[in-house]
């Protein structure tokens, strides 16, 4: 391999984009389809032990309430889906004010939506669908239904808080993404102030006091990459943000009809 | 970034500007209606197969409609459309194929 440069006086010539657009957002396109593929595989994974198992049907712990609750998520990442939208025309009319605004209004949707989502597992867990690494609260009385189905099909248990935690994780970073593109640097503090928080603020025992470590996490990524790459963000960040948030978007809508409603046992 | 690609990310830009702020709504409005006939479906009691099958068709509506109109997919050149959506769409095949298989022997045999 070449480890030197020949100079020569040919002028630098520049093919046209192959795909009619620049590059941060083709990759974003391609991370987007690979992150596809991981969701793809737990959806089937969670399809196959449903199908593959006797006592899955039937048994599974969604009732009204939870219906309830994940309609209302459901409503939130549309919602959040269409603020983001708002935001990259405000930036493609580079009104800063509005795309701020609106960039601000998707963080709260999602915000609102990984609290209903966090409520729900504290309550499942709680309830008596546990996992070994998410042990029911001690002094609990444990609800007889999601104790059955925690022995008798603990497939769903496994396959679905990896499935919802997966996507979680997803809206807790894009919260993260869209909180650095919107403030910048002024978001750094405000992602430790929401870590403390969230660490502080749970119990030792529920999944989320340990899991607020992602957002410590982020928040050294976050300070990296602003303190290496200072910019004011421009309507291609904008645009490419909104791409992994969309996308967040997507994948529930798979999520939702698969997971919850096809489980649903109302009574 | 460098010249070329500001002088592309200005040109998307600008094709962006002429986008109508109501067809963001309209097809929010969409979603939403599709969302609340899934719910609807969910407590009429169906046939879990046919259920199914109406779940992930409008599924595939509510995720053209994200991919077609927030993510701006139908607004890109005909290479970008179709090497994504080809792509991901084959991936899924092969999935699906591989699940198949053992999927039709369960369901063949019951699971009951």
């Amino acid at each position: 391999m070449a480890d030197h440069v020949v100079p020569h006086d040919i002028p630098s010539v520049y093919e046209p984009s192959l795909f009619g657009t620049y590059s941060k957002k083709i990759g974003m396109w391609l991370f987007l389809l690979s992150d596809s593929l991981t969701f793809g595989a737990l959806l089937y994974a969670y399809t196959y032990s449903r199908i593959s198992t006797a006592n899955f049907q039937g048994q599974t712990p969604f009732h009204s309430e939870s219906i309830v609750n994940a309609t209302i998520m459901t409503a939130f990442l549309l919602t959040s889906s269409l603020t983001m939208v708002l935001a990259v025309r405000a930036s493609v009319q580079k009104d800063q004010k509005n795309q701020t605004l609106w960039l601000l209004a998707t963080m709260l949707c999602g915000a609102g939506f990984v609290i209903l989502h966090g409520r729900e597992w504290t309550h499942l867990i709680a309830s008596g669908m546990t996992l070994p690494m998410f042990p029911a609260p001690p002094g609990q009385e444990i609800n007889p239904d999601f104790a059955r189905v925690a022995k008798d099909v603990p497939q769903f248990a496994s396959t679905f808080f990896t499935l919802t935690g997966m996507h979680m994780l997803h809206v807790t970073l894009g919260i993260v993404y869209l909180g650095v593109v919107a403030l910048r640097k002024k978001f750094i503090p405000i992602l430790l102030l929401l870590w403390l928080v969230a660490w502080l603020g749970t119990p030792s025992y529920s999944p989320f006091h340990y899991g607020a470590h992602v957002i410590l996490l982020a928040a050294i990524v976050c300070a990296i990459v602003v303190w290496l790459k200072p910019k004011v963000y421009d309507s291609s960040d904008v645009e490419v943000a909104g791409l992994y948030w969309h996308f967040v978007d997507l994948v529930w809508m798979f999520i939702f009809p698969l997971v919850y409603l096809m489980s649903a046992k109302i009574l | 970034m460098d010249e070329i690609q500001i002088a592309i990310a200005e040109r998307v830009a600008e094709e962006q500007r002429h986008h109508k702020k109501a067809q963001f709504f309209w097809v929010w409005g969409a979603l939403l209606i599709l969302t609340a006939i899934e719910v609807y479906l969910t407590y009429q009691n169906m046939a879990p197969a046919k259920m199914l099958t109406i779940l992930l068709g409008l599924s595939f509506i509510k995720a053209a409609l994200i991919i077609g109109f927030f993510m701006h997919l139908r607004y890109e050149v005909s290479l970008m459309k179709w090497l994504t959506m080809c792509s991901v769409v084959g991936c899924f095949i092969i999935m699906t194929l591989f699940m198949l298989w053992d999927a039709q022997r369960v369901v063949t045999l019951g699971v009951h």
